[in-house]
């Protein structure tokens, strides 16, 4: 199993395998949130009174996070320039840091659940509470998930192996950080 | 099938390869072939699994109260229970891993002329995490309280609620299951996909490629692109099961009809990704045996696109009686008699390319005639159920049930038998037994008919689905003679399955040798030696010079031409 | 478009993508400031706007200038809009059930009894203010 099975790298569609496959792979992530976000909206729009429940989720918090997403994002497309043009190193560096978004991203989501759940405001307290927890969770692991990869991928990328590998996790990571962008006003904005 | 295959050999020419023991050769190969055999192999263990279900419940219907011999006393929970895993095995545990990922797996690497799968060890990830979810599937049989019951379809509250389901730890394997089956199938899916649009050979051009590759690739995007909702669907459902939320629970504030959307929104596009192959695999068998161009390509293909993305806007058809607005059961009625506008074209171009042929009665092209006729039923009786007036009056009916069967047995069995039949020499290097094969297409269709035709009947007379026990009514209760009758087929057309387990096993070792090419057929895995080696294509990866159904050439003295050989 | 690509592809420096990151911050900080104008204007559409209209706006620029899509290859964007679109599709064909609170045979109590409450609920906390 230490040899690389066989398997050709032809590219009769005129783009690399990985890349397509994580186009891919993205277009079907867009509809398992797509799914849930789409159930979340229907009910938001026939709810007025949810803006009730929704004003207790703390915007700040949700904004900062935000943040942090787009920074990650930043240095992941830095992450894959320094790819493309050779560095391994500093490609590592920098997925490192955006390793370091995820998980400070983790925290304040820790953070933030556990001041609400101490609040009362569980994932059964009502259906918007529900969805809150769900969608958000959802997000949540697919930001470790990605975290994992891109680990696995920086310490690759640290020794020169697999380089072209960072841009492959950097789209998922940008898409991850698409996802956030809806979540946020979703969730957090409109009240 | 292992000791007659001189498959070492061929690795030693691909040289990435040593000797291997028979664990890693088989369990944890990476050759695309072998997973495909997995896939076929647990396939037809879960259909044996399938089968005994569907005999069980039969025989209650037949004789209610009666010990069913081999299970025993059918209670109300069992019989709950044997419908509905009879049901999510057969399209889940059996057509989806035979008809895409065993198919997919064996043919796209080879059809389109390279050597494995772009993705290999998410290949065999993909189908450990299959194998797991079909263990996790037959885990819930022995869990406390049962295996769940509330048909496959999974609805709330017979699904989320403890008082309806009757089994909280039975409803959540089920849906854990499920939801792993489909991780399985995104993966093979997205390698599918990538293999057949990035690996073809050179030359192969977009309408060079065998149609089956196409339906294959066509129903792996149709399924990547449904299933999203309802994996969303089955979160909100495991947390309904478990933590207590309310997503459908109308008491709450939730809804049950938002699972009955994303469910079909899903659900609809599966029949679509199942039918795909088969009508892909009815394509190569009949174009083959017919000597004859298939009639119109690129017809076929443009239908099959317009299915795909028609089929998108279908679903709630099997929602009319559920209490939808009845506006958007206007709109859902004309998507869905559109909607066989396409499959009816792809029918009539099969029936164009018999037409004038020198057709030849080999068992698959039997198999694949059979598909053509049965199909036909199932297609027009779906008409019935599309008109929301007609389905009011026919909803979960045993008309439904007969019809889905007519669609579902088509394409879940046919179809794999015109494939199986066509590809065993590919697959083993050796002929099935002709006369054999023929008895079991026989043994097989004529009781099929024999079950559901008459079933027919019995829905429009008004049979409910979902009843354990019909001699409570006394106005189903005179119809019992049907029901015995259907039964009795079904135990004839169990008995045929025989004949075809021996004729695959005994040929497996004991068939009559087939060359490379024993059909004369076109496409590029015919040029490979039979069976393949890992890597396929000992002699150097292929390249393409014309379309795969070029038969009876008028400049040619042999009526086939090779993909792969020079003008 | 492909000389383009690899124009787009290679030319891009890091302050260029700096640069894209600092429009972002400034959205977000839109989005945030976004619902008090709102609120003290009484014009609930600069909320909505300013939550939607920028996650759109943010959205495109992550999806063009860190994900590159709009020079890749013509049908990966195809895709990814099918995608899209069939989300839209299943919105068409669900919202019209799940929105309402009544339907033919069947009701949702809480549903009618929740707006109510929040109906009262809410001319009591406007009181407050």
């Amino acid at each position: 199993m230490s040899a690389r099975p066989i398997a050709n790298t032809r590219t009769a569609a005129g783009m690399p395998t990985g890349k397509l496959a994580v186009w891919w792979l993205i277009a079907s992530e867009i509809v398992i949130f797509g799914g849930v976000l789409g159930s979340y909206i229907m009910h938001r729009l026939a709810h007025d009174d949810w803006a009730v429940q929704a004003a207790y989720t703390n915007t700040w918090i949700g904004a900062f996070n935000t943040l942090v997403l787009l920074t990650s994002s930043l240095s992941a497309v830095l992450a894959h320039q320094a790819a493309e043009s050779g560095d391994g190193k500093k490609a590592a560096r920098l997925l490192y840091a955006t390793c370091a978004g995820a998980v400070t991203f983790m925290i304040v989501k820790a953070f933030e659940w556990t001041t609400e759940i101490t609040h009362g405001f569980t994932i059964t307290s009502s259906t918007f509470w529900s969805f809150y927890y769900t969608a958000a969770g959802i997000h949540a692991a697919h930001v470790l998930v990605g975290a994992i990869i891109m680990l696995i991928v920086a310490s690759a990328a640290k020794k020169g192996r697999d380089l072209h590998h960072v841009e492959l996790i950097g789209l998922y990571w940008h898409f991850v950080d698409v996802v956030w962008i809806f979540l946020f006003p979703l969730l957090y904005i409109a009240k | 099938m292992a000791e007659s295959i001189p498959a070492s050999h061929g690795d030693h020419e691909v040289g990435h390869h040593e000797e291997q023991g028979f664990v890693s050769k088989y369990l944890l190969s990476t050759d695309h072939k072998v997973i495909a055999m997995q896939y076929m192999f647990t396939g037809m263990a879960m259909a044996v699994i399938g089968g005994f279900f569907a005999y069980a419940f039969r025989m209650q219907l037949a004789f209610p109260g009666m010990d069913v011999p081999g299970w025993g006393l059918v209670t109300p929970n069992d019989y709950n229970a044997l419908v509905t895993n009879h049901g999510a095995i057969m399209i889940f545990w059996v057509a989806m891993p035979v008809l895409i990922a065993a198919f997919g797996n064996y043919l796209i690497p080879l059809m389109v002329g390279c050597d494995d799968m772009v993705f290999p060890r998410l290949n065999r990830l993909s189908y450990q995490i299959f194998l797991l979810s079909a263990i996790v599937l037959m885990a819930s049989f022995f869990v406390y309280g049962g295996a769940f019951g509330g048909a496959w379809t999974m609805y709330p509250p017979l699904s989320a609620k403890a008082e309806y389901s009757l089994t909280q730890l039975g409803s959540t394997i089920f849906v854990l299951a499920v939801a792993l089956e489909f991780v399985a199938f995104l993966m093979g899916g997205i390698n599918f996909i990538t293999t057949a649009m990035n690996s073809r050979a050179p030359g192969m051009k977009l309408y060079d490629v065998p149609m089956v590759v196409w339906m294959i690739v066509v129903a792996s995007i149709l399924f990547m692109a449904s299933v999203g909702p309802l994996i969303a669907g089955a979160i909100m459902l495991l947390f309904d099961q478990n933590l207590g939320t309310a997503f459908f629970d109308p008491d709450r504030a939730g809804d049950p009809i938002l699972w009955q959307h994303l469910f079909w929104f899903f659900g609809h596009p599966e029949v679509y990704v199942v039918l795909l192959p088969a009508t892909g695999i009815v394509a190569e068998v009949i174009t083959t045996f017919s000597r004859k161009k298939l009639l119109a390509y690129r017809t076929i293909l443009y239908t099959v696109f317009g299915t795909g993305v028609l089929s998108f806007t279908v679903w709630a058809h099997h929602q009319f009686v559920a209490g939808i607005d009845p506006r958007m059961a206007h709109v859902f009625t004309v998507t869905t008699l559109l909607i066989s506008v396409p499959i009816a074209e792809m029918m009539f171009v099969y029936i164009g390319t018999l037409y004038g042929g020198s057709i030849q009665y080999t068992t698959p092209m039997l198999w694949a005639l059979g598909f053509l006729v049965t199909f036909l039923i199932g297609g027009v009786t779906g008409i019935f159920l599309g008109a929301s007036g007609a389905d009011i009056y026919f909803h979960d009916t045993y008309f439904v049930l007969a019809h889905f069967h007519y669609t579902f047995f088509p394409i879940a069995i046919i179809g794999t038998f015109a494939g199986v039949t066509y590809w065993f020499p590919k697959m083993f290097g050796r002929m099935m037994n002709e006369t054999l094969g023929k008895i079991h297409f026989w043994g097989t269709f004529i009781p099929f008919n024999a079950i559901f035709l008459p079933l027919f009947y019995l829905g429009v007379a008004g049979q409910h689905r979902r009843i354990y026990d019909y001699s409570a009514f006394p106005e189903l209760a005179q119809y019992q003679d049907i029901r015995v009758f259907a039964t009795s087929a079904l135990l004839v057309m169990l008995a045929f399955q025989v004949v075809f387990l021996w004729n695959f096993f005994h040929s497996m070792f004991r068939g009559e040798k087939a060359g490379a090419n024993p059909w004369k057929a076109n496409s590029l895995e015919w040029a490979a030696p039979s069976p393949p080696p890992h890597g396929n294509f000992p002699d150097g990866l292929p390249e393409c010079h014309r379309g795969p159904y070029e038969f009876s050439h008028p400049d040619r003295e042999e009526d086939y031409w090779p993909q792969n050989q020079p003008a | 478009m492909s000389e383009h690509a690899s124009t787009e592809h290679d030319g891009h420096s890091p302050s260029h993508y700096i640069r894209i990151w600092w429009i972002l911050v400034l959205l977000l900080i839109a989005s945030v400031v976004g619902p008090f104008i709102g609120e003290a204007t009484g014009i609930q559409a600069i909320t909505l706007f300013t939550a939607f209209g920028i996650a759109v706006i943010k959205a495109y620029l992550v999806v063009k200038n860190f994900m590159h899509l709009t020079v890749e290859r013509k049908y990966v964007m195809y895709f990814i809009v099918t995608s899209l679109v069939f989300m839209l599709l299943f919105f068409a064909g669900a919202a019209p059930d799940v929105m309402k609170a009544e339907g033919q045979g069947w009701v949702k109590p809480l549903w009618l009894e929740q707006a109510e409450e929040a109906a009262a609920g809410h001319g009591a906390e406007a009181g407050h203010h």
